[in-house]
């Protein structure tokens, strides 16, 4: 029997994306793709409008004899949501009913889950090249960073429990792209981009076909395993904003959220705390894990991720 | 692997396959029979195109920050003329350092301000026959500085911590770390040229587990640029600093304080002790790398004695 895979987060891009291209994979029998907003197109994949902190999730994946999900859900900015309080809600509270769901089923046997490398936080004390058993030195404390860590722990606790479900965890780098719109790539658009004033971070960036790419691969290797997945190579935030074609304004690290709110009114630019550690200190990943046990190398490097971006702005004016 | 990380920009390809690289001695001299002129005119145009790229963003910094156009077209030729004339560093043993391949320097740390390890860092790129370059260990103080930070992530230099020491060494660089951390510089002037106490040897580790070959360094001269005759620990306190040097001049004469005594260098590469034959496991017998970590020492000060006395007078 082929595989019978539940999606989350199906009505943002790389979700709907990730649903609709799991449809024509070898040995995908059935997708079902969930979430709580219908998606903006129509999609290949079954469709299934329903909150993941309803419990009508585990019926569903009950009847239809799910074995693999793929938990995408994990929104990054209180502005997708409406709010902080009701994205928290969603991220956490929506983990673990999914979990609740995964752990009752017996048909399960296969978790993927789309984490971020921000639950690594950043810092003057991390080693240049961040692997994934280390843990982290300065651990996020506010927003999406800080629920997807504990979305994380979450997802341990499930795997102590269910020891015969192979879990992955991807860590992805910025996901950058002419489909995608986050708080970084929001952030990089703005026509004056407020920087840190002595700093000039190293990031990494992962194109969304890459994302898409390695989540697939995830699926229907069923792998196990945390991996880091970023695209070779660092950019300062310098050369970024110039690859951007951006205006540079380097301010005192304290008045950045100030500045930066100030400036991007409207857009979607993060400047949490979190975010502005990551400004100042950066981060990169070591991604040889993902190399040597996922069989995954990514297309785009760093560089060529983020001139994607670039010119799809571009094109769009 | 990491060779095909860096990602060469278009702009550092051209500079790197033809420009001229930044003037040292050796190189003068090997190309003393060519024409001046257009040695010169091609200099000009290759300055312009670094100086576009630095403008544009196009240059390629490698995983850990290091930016070999930056640290070759501006810090070098910033700390050159000191390095030359100020402190007339004069360098002795650097066959010790392998054309290729990974090796770890270790070096006395003194001077108040880290200046040793620069000069350190423009000996082995300009005197070495491969013009390597060193990559620096530094502590976390340096990395959340603002500006400094910067600086020392794009001179090479990142974090002193097992996995980078053991990253930098097992892709082939050479490596280097100063063991006494702030106890070396910020030590003051009555205590110079004693070694201070070596951290934990995590140096030592990841040298063995690499299998490359330590070269205990010596650098006499560091000392005298500013001699610190008080630490005005409270005020260090406040400002989050491990010490606040008071010499002579710092800070009865403010900013002119800042100008280094021009104290005669010496630098000493001693012969490496290599750690490949060691038996498997070895990183991980704390009794061999104290062994080591002691021998490192103790050629290290022995080697501090010989130069004092061969340098004779403070200022050469």
């Amino acid at each position: 029997m082929g595989v019978v895979a539940v999606v989350t987060g199906v009505s943002r891009y790389l979700g709907g994306m990730v649903a609709d291209l799991l449809v024509g994979q070898p040995g995908v029998d059935r997708v079902i793709g969930v979430d709580v907003i219908p998606p903006p197109a129509p999609l290949t994949a079954e469709f299934v409008r329903a909150d993941i902190r309803n419990p009508v999730l585990g019926r569903i994946m009950e009847d239809a004899g799910v074995d693999t999900v793929v938990h995408m859900g994990v929104i990054a900015t209180p502005r997708q949501a409406g709010g902080r309080s009701v994205m928290k809600d969603i991220n956490v509270i929506g983990t673990m009913q999914l979990l609740a769901a995964c752990q009752r089923s017996e048909s399960v046997r296969h978790l993927v889950v789309k984490s971020t490398a921000a639950v690594y936080g950043s810092g003057p004390r991390d080693p240049a090249l961040v692997t994934e058993d280390v843990p982290p030195r300065h651990p996020p404390t506010s927003g999406w960073a800080k629920d997807s860590a504990e979305v994380e722990d979450y997802v341990r606790a499930f795997g102590r429990r269910r020891s015969d479900v192979h879990i992955t965890t991807l860590r992805f780098a910025n996901i950058v792209g002419p489909g995608m719109r986050t708080g970084m790539t929001s952030y990089l658009t703005m026509p004056v981009v407020p920087t840190v004033l002595g700093f000039d971070p190293r990031l990494q960036f992962v194109h969304e076909d890459d994302a898409i790419d390695v989540t697939l691969k995830a699926v229907v290797q069923r792998s196990r395993g945390t991996y880091n997945i970023a695209g070779d190579g660092v950019v300062l935030l310098s050369q970024a904003v110039h690859a951007m074609n951006r205006i540079m304004l380097p301010v005192p690290v304290s008045t950045l959220s100030f500045v930066g709110r100030s400036l991007a009114r409207g857009a979607w630019a993060d400047f949490s705390r979190d975010q502005i550690r990551y400004l100042t200190y950066g981060r990169a990943l070591d991604t040889s894990a993902a190399a040597d046990n996922l069989g995954f190398w990514p297309r785009f490097g760093s560089h060529e991720a983020l001139a994607s971006l670039a010119s799809a702005v571009h094109a769009h004016g | 692997m990491d060779e095909q990380r860096i990602r060469p920009s278009k702009a550092a390809r051209r500079v790197g396959a033809t420009g001229p690289r930044p003037i040292s001695p050796a190189r003068l001299a090997a190309h003393a029979g060519e024409v001046k002129g257009e040695d010169r005119s091609e200099e000009f145009t290759s300055t312009l195109e670094v100086v576009k790229s630095r403008l544009t963003g196009d240059y390629s910094v490698d995983d850990f920050g290091f930016d070999p156009q930056f640290t070759d077209r501006v810090l070098m030729e910033i700390f050159r003329p000191l390095y030359r004339h100020w402190f007339r560093v004069e360098v002795s043993g650097i066959d010790a350092v392998p054309s290729g391949g990974g090796a770890l320097i270790v070096a006395n740390h003194s001077g108040t301000i880290a200046l040793d390890s620069v000069m350190t860092q423009v000996a082995v790129h300009d005197e070495h026959p491969a013009h390597r370059n060193l990559r620096m260990l530094g502590a976390d103080l340096v990395f959340q500085t603002p500006f400094i930070g910067d600086l020392a992530r794009r001179a090479g230099h990142t974090l002193a911590c097992h996995a980078d020491a053991e990253r930098l060494l097992a892709s082939g660089e050479v490596v280097g770390v100063w063991p006494e951390g702030f106890k070396g510089i910020g030590k003051p002037f009555a205590e110079r040229y004693r070694l201070q106490r070596f951290g934990r040897g995590g140096f030592v580790s990841a040298a063995v587990r690499t299998g490359v070959p330590i070269i205990p360094t010596a650098i006499v001269g560091a000392e005298e640029i500013y001699p610190m005759i008080a630490n005005a620990s409270v005020l260090a306190r406040f400002l989050g600093l491990p010490f606040f040097p008071v010499t002579p001049t710092f800070p009865a004469l403010g900013p002119l304080g800042l100008i280094p005594l021009p104290s005669k260098w010496l630098i000493h590469f001693d012969d490496p002790i290599p750690t490949d034959h060691l038996p498997p496991g070895s990183a991980d017998d704390p009794a061999v790398l104290f062994d080591i970590t002691d021998q490192v020492r103790e050629r290290i000060q022995r080697r501090l004695y010989d130069l004092l006395a061969q340098r004779g007078g403070v200022f050469g």
